[in-house]
């Protein structure tokens, strides 16, 4: 029985965004090989209600293995349970987020399991007549798209970069199977103890899951002016950003730094403020949906990338942006940020 | 403690020039250096050997000349370098490679701790590491940002780290036993400079050089062949996307532009929803 897997994410009991875009993916790989999509919830205290929304917006059947054991992320226990599974239901593929724990647990399995794995894919879709699995993925800081098939082994196994899709609407007249899968004892590595998370970080930023990501650089010339794309992010609901350079600087902590040795992201919407693009820079933003840059050098690389620049200065500009987005709310929630189980 | 770092050589920079004809890459006239993230994970396993004592050797699977990568790393302070190459290495993906890498590390004999970087900078998947904690079945912790040895020198069975890894909702603190396999990010050391005596010691430095006729191996494992994943096409995305630029050098212009601004994204349904009219 050859599904389309996905697993979805979760944080303390809370399912994320990412486990219903990687849903509308594999519903559209499902229904063009004409097999079921299930959804793997590993975790705890997922609720019903959570489970239901799975198969709402496109899962066939939802194995639900839930256990405090599985609570955190630990690859080990992850991996024995996943690998497990694998074997004894054989899945035709299977999608994760490209995550620090898709990241993570996918290789892992895919070593244990004899599975190609394609890392961070924005396309995916299935080869006529083979139905083998066509994965595209940037490479080499984004200046190429590279599409690999894995045409001899099984199952085939993909990254996907969070915010690469939607998730699907909720469709209640969907109906599916919620399953319940039990945790054995002999899956559980106690080599690696989760100890939980540390609780003295200040100014910690989710910056992949952001919508919005304002990101500032050089030109923002001091520290104190980060208040300015800050006030400018709670506008949007959305996360700030930096440069290498602005890092390096201590203007902003390193959990903000976007490119080659930050982070890389996906945003539906990203604000490059005096950046200048290096293509270290650039590596970690290409497959934003909506690029914006402003700055007051017309030579930027980061204009050559952006759908819309505003050469000017972007104090003014910025003032002016947040001025003007400010005047228009009454005060209500923005839309970026919204967590995953609340649009009715 | 013994610490064992596998590195990879990359193009010295992320700016790879594309031949539009063929879509590959073109190689000839790029130089080459460790990979960037990989010094990360050299300056953690020498700030644990400074700390801890033992040793410090990396590994790498490349072309011959790959082995001027690991010449620089002694030069940083690493006491030796093992180079895999073979040609029939050629064209393994990540799933071969951390299967050849895990083999000449079992070569390598007893260690406590692999220390990788998070990811290369040219091919950008981050799999090598936790593939090769897979098949040498070590405990594994990724992103992490830092290292703390706990009971370094207790009996085997009770030595520990402590790490924290950078993940989406903050810093997950991990428990490993040891032998562990690490990856790390930037956060975790600031990597120092080589210094002439390490350059000295590096010129002089015996690397040994293993083919495929020197390790354990699986044949049917190994290079292109071996590898489950087959790249099918390379395109170059265009990397302009031609948007619309605005010069704004008053007020009224800044004004004007933040007006077609707040348009543009209207329009593509970015603004704030309590924007909308």
């Amino acid at each position: 029985m050859s599904f389309v897997w996905t697993l979805a994410e979760q944080h303390a009991g809370r399912l994320k965004e990412v486990s219903f875009e990687l849903l509308s993916r594999g519903r559209t790989l499902a229904d063009k090989l004409d097999t079921k999509l299930a959804s793997l919830v590993i975790g705890d205290e997922v609720d019903d209600e959570q489970l239901q929304e799975l198969v709402w917006r496109g899962a066939d059947e939802v194995y639900s293995i839930q256990d405090p054991r599985l609570a955190s992320f630990v690859c080990e226990t992850y991996s024995n349970l996943l690998s497990h599974l694998v074997k004894t239901y054989q899945p035709s593929v299977i999608l994760a987020a490209a995550t620090s724990t898709g990241r993570t647990l996918m290789p892992h399995v895919a070593v244990r399991v004899h599975a190609g794995l394609t890392a961070d894919c924005t396309e995916l879709d299935i080869e006529e007549g083979t139905g083998n699995l066509l994965q595209t993925r940037p490479a080499i800081g984004g200046n190429i798209m590279a599409t690999i098939k894995t045409p001899d082994h099984r199952p085939q196994m993909a990254t996907v970069r969070p915010k690469s899709s939607r998730p699907l609407p909720q469709d209640r007249s969907r109906v599916g199977k919620v399953i319940a899968v039990p945790l054995d004892d002999w899956l559980v590595d106690e080599r690696v103890v989760a100890k939980g998370y540390r609780s003295d970080v200040q100014d910690f930023v989710n910056l992949e899951e952001a919508e919005v990501v304002v990101a500032g650089g050089r030109g923002m010339k001091r520290a104190e002016h980060f208040g300015l794309l800050r006030a400018l992010a709670e506008e949007f609901g959305g996360a700030v950003g930096a440069t290498r350079d602005a890092v390096d600087r201590g203007w902003i902590g390193y959990p903000h730094q976007v490119g080659l040795s930050g982070k890389t992201i996906s945003p539906r919407l990203y604000v490059g403020a005096g950046i200048s693009g290096a293509i270290q820079h650039l590596a970690g933003i290409k497959t934003s949906e909506t690029i914006v840059s402003i700055n007051s050098d017309p030579d930027a690389s980061l204009h050559k990338v952006a759908d819309f620049g505003i050469v000017g200065d972007l104090f003014q500009v910025l003032e002016e942006l947040r001025r003007r987005l400010a005047e228009t709310s009454p005060g209500e929630q923005g839309t970026a940020g919204r967590d995953a189980g609340s649009e009715k | 403690m013994d610490i064992i770092v596998p590195i990879k050589q990359v193009p010295e920079t992320s700016n790879v020039r594309m031949d539009p004809k063929t879509g590959t890459m073109i190689r000839a006239g790029v130089g080459t250096v460790v990979n960037p993230l990989d010094l990360y994970a050299i300056e953690a396993a020498l700030r644990l050997k400074e700390a801890h004592g033992g040793s410090v050797t990396t590994v790498t699977m490349g072309p011959r000349s790959a082995e001027k990568a690991l010449r620089e790393a002694i030069a940083m302070g690493c006491d030796g370098g093992v180079l895999i190459t073979d040609r029939a290495f050629a064209g393994s993906d990540t799933w071969v490679t951390s299967y050849t890498i895990s083999q000449a590390i079992k070569k390598m004999g007893r260690f406590d701790l692999i220390v990788a970087g998070e990811r290369a900078t040219d091919g950008d998947t981050g799999q090598v590491g936790p593939g090769i904690a897979a098949w040498l079945d070590l405990p594994l912790a990724t992103y992490v940002a830092k290292v703390e040895v706990l009971r370094a020198d207790g009996a085997s069975s009770e030595r520990a780290l402590r790490v924290e890894r950078l993940v989406e909702e903050g810093y997950q603190v991990l428990e490993l036993a040891l032998p562990a396999l690490v990856t790390v990010v930037k956060e975790v050391a600031a990597p120092r400079l080589p210094t002439l005596r390490g350059k000295k010691r590096s010129k002089a430095a015996e690397i040994p050089v293993w083919g495929s006729q020197d390790m354990d191996l699986e044949v049917s494992f190994l290079g292109l062949k071996g590898s489950p994943t087959k790249v099918v096409k390379v395109a170059t995305p265009k990397v302009t996307r031609g948007g619309t630029i605005l010069v704004a050098d008053d007020e009224e212009a800044v004004s004007d532009a933040v007006e077609q601004l707040l348009g543009f994204l209207a329009e593509r349904d970015l603004l704030p929803r309590r924007g909308r009219a």
